[in-house]
């Protein structure tokens, strides 16, 4: 079918690509243990950029701050996302669907500055014309945060929902479920990994945003990127190193534990089958 | 006899379940339409205005002074923009430097897509989570980890003088070459994510068809595998080429002073120069450019949401 030559090519490829994108976050995990300052000099092995970094009470805050916000965005853009695939696969003739797929779609894709951008102006109009918000700060990125998210989870949830069987909706409803008590019986339990899925994917990204949140914060709402960037904006940075490594290994630790996860639900429903 | 064939108790029923839709319906609605939609409406608008010392440092459109009320336009921005050779050589730049870098990440993410679709079915979701899990972590410190990299006093640079390739450090950090590269970095996920998922869909039998037919393989790559891998190609293109040509995070850590990209500038305009008309006419002219790439991503995007359902 496919000539050893051609897979061999891919494979290499595929090879090729991921060392391509680990070898770069595999030396930072490396030099975050390294006791010099310099990147280029090896003087051993030490956990002092650790204590550094676990001494730094504005990252600390920051990084307390961060997680707030990533948490109640993600909570939101999971709710909202969740509606949006919801109408969006279901109520096909819905007036003003076309508008909102577009709305939930362009997200996605639209450049951070503008995104940022757009929304301070929004909330420097809505301030002058009705008196909130009154300052910028958590509510503001929350809003912002919760809104490009929604976008993300409104994908994820919407490739979920078109997997569910309408049958079974459709007979609990035939035997006297109400519309809301048939998508809380029968479709979440469907799509609940692909919530799960969603609000993962929402509280990494709204911990991870730079710019937008640096469009829309005020004083007094320091988020992590934004003391990460000003830090690496002078240079190399141990310290950010180390956090580099702890921000990987969590990252990592959760993505084996979804495989995990995934791989058993996989097995059980193969032998389900086969019983 | 009753004309009306529908009893008055489900009629209700039905009004009510199309009222309880449309609540549904408008949740989100109103949400994205305050949130996503007006704002673009408020660029356009304040690019519109010329820029004063006050707060907010802009003047208003509209007008009301002895009971009339009168509407300033100001072209003037979009004039600015037009004169001053930095701008057009900001967008020029932004443009080239993204369409490199989709090109290098299609190059490179479109075999990886190919062995991974290809790979047995217990490797599929490993691999995928492995392409994933980089694009899970914080993309500035991935960023921020080609600086150690490539600076000077880099880890390349000493590798490279370790080896004798070369005898005094490349200058890699700082320049275009480091922007294109850290772009590429950094966005090869959403370049490999759709094309796997439309290439592990591909029907095997029409490749098995085209093998039984005499085609050599390499034909049948370009024949069938390719043109059946389009709408992937085309999504992960527009999921790079679109945020590249805004990106500002890049640019700023990994480029040098003549780096000129449209984001970096846009970022400078409203930060450093607090001039908010500039800066939204800016933002107004880059949606501009990017209106065609994004609208053929919604309609990649709206079919895939709603295929079946």
């Amino acid at each position: 079918m496919v000539n050893a030559r051609g897979i061999s090519f891919s494979k290499v490829m595929l090879v090729l690509g991921l060392l391509f994108l680990y070898l770069p976050m595999f030396v930072l995990i490396v030099y975050s243990f390294n006791a010099s300052r310099l990147v280029s000099v090896w003087a051993g092995f030490s956990t002092h950029w650790y204590s550094a970094l676990f001494e730094d009470q504005q990252i600390l805050s920051a990084v307390w701050m961060s997680l707030k916000i990533a948490f109640y965005s993600a909570s939101m853009a999971m709710c909202l996302g969740t509606l949006c695939a919801f109408v969006i696969t279901r109520f096909k003739r819905m007036r003003g669907r076309t508008l909102l797929s577009g709305m939930i779609t362009a997200p996605l894709v639209m450049p951070e500055v503008i995104t940022g951008l757009s929304l301070l102006l929004l909330f420097v109009q809505l301030a002058e014309l009705t008196g909130w918000p009154a300052d910028r700060g958590m509510v503001t990125i929350w809003i912002a945060h919760t809104t490009f998210c929604s976008a993300y989870v409104a994908v994820v949830v919407s490739a979920r929902l078109q997997e569910v069987d309408r049958s079974i909706e459709e007979a609990a409803m035939d035997l006297g479920c109400t519309p809301l008590k048939t998508f809380f019986v029968v479709t979440l339990p469907v799509i609940a990994p692909a919530l799960v899925s969603g609000w993962l994917l929402a509280f990494t990204l709204s911990l991870d945003d730079l710019v937008i949140a640096s469009f829309v914060s005020g004083p007094g709402s320091t988020t992590l990127p934004m003391v990460v960037f000003s830090s690496v904006r002078m240079g190399v940075s141990p310290k950010i190193n180390a956090l580099a490594t702890l921000i990987i290994l969590t990252v990592s630790v959760v993505a084996f534990i979804a495989w995990y996860v995934m791989r058993r639900n996989e097995k059980r429903r193969r032998s389900g089958r086969l019983s | 006899m009753n004309r009306n064939p529908i009893p008055a108790p489900l009629m209700a029923r039905v009004r009510t379940l199309l009222f309880h839709r449309r609540v549904l319906f408008g949740i989100p609605f109103a949400w994205l339409l305050l949130f996503f939609l007006l704002p673009f409406a408020l660029i356009l608008k304040i690019s519109l205005t010329s820029a004063v010392m006050a707060i907010p440092p802009y003047e208003p459109v509209f007008r009301l002074a002895e009971n009339t009320l009168s509407v300033v336009v100001n072209f003037g921005n979009y004039l600015f923009l037009l004169s001053d050779s930095l701008y057009v050589a900001a967008y020029w730049g932004s443009v080239k430097t993204a369409l490199i870098s989709t090109i290098a990440c299609l190059l490179i993410g479109y075999p990886m897509a190919y062995a991974m679709a290809r790979a047995p079915k217990h490797w599929q979701l490993v691999l995928l989570l492995m392409v994933m899990l980089p694009s899970w972590t914080s993309f500035l410190i991935r960023v921020y980890a080609w600086m150690g990299i490539l600076g000077n006093q880099g880890l390349l640079n000493s590798f490279l003088l370790w080896l004798g390739l070369i005898d005094e450090p490349l200058k890699m950090l700082n320049t275009n070459f480091a922007v294109i590269l850290g772009i590429t970095y950094a966005y090869l996920p959403f370049m490999v994510l759709p094309i796997f998922t439309n290439l592990v869909k591909l029907d095997l039998r029409l490749l098995e068809a085209a093998s039984d037919l005499g085609c050599r393989s390499i034909t049948t790559f370009w024949a069938i595998t390719l043109p059946l891998s389009k709408a992937g190609i085309l999504a992960g293109c527009m999921l790079v080429f679109i945020p590249a040509v805004g990106e500002f995070v890049i640019p700023e850590l990994l480029g040098g002073p003549d780096t000129l990209m449209i984001g970096k500038v846009l970022w400078e305009e409203f930060f450093n120069n607090r001039d908010w008309p500039v800066a939204s006419a800016l933002a107004i002219v880059m949606l501009a450019l990017l209106l065609v790439p994004i609208i053929l991503f919604h309609r990649f995007q709206s079919r895939e949401m709603s295929k079946n359902g």
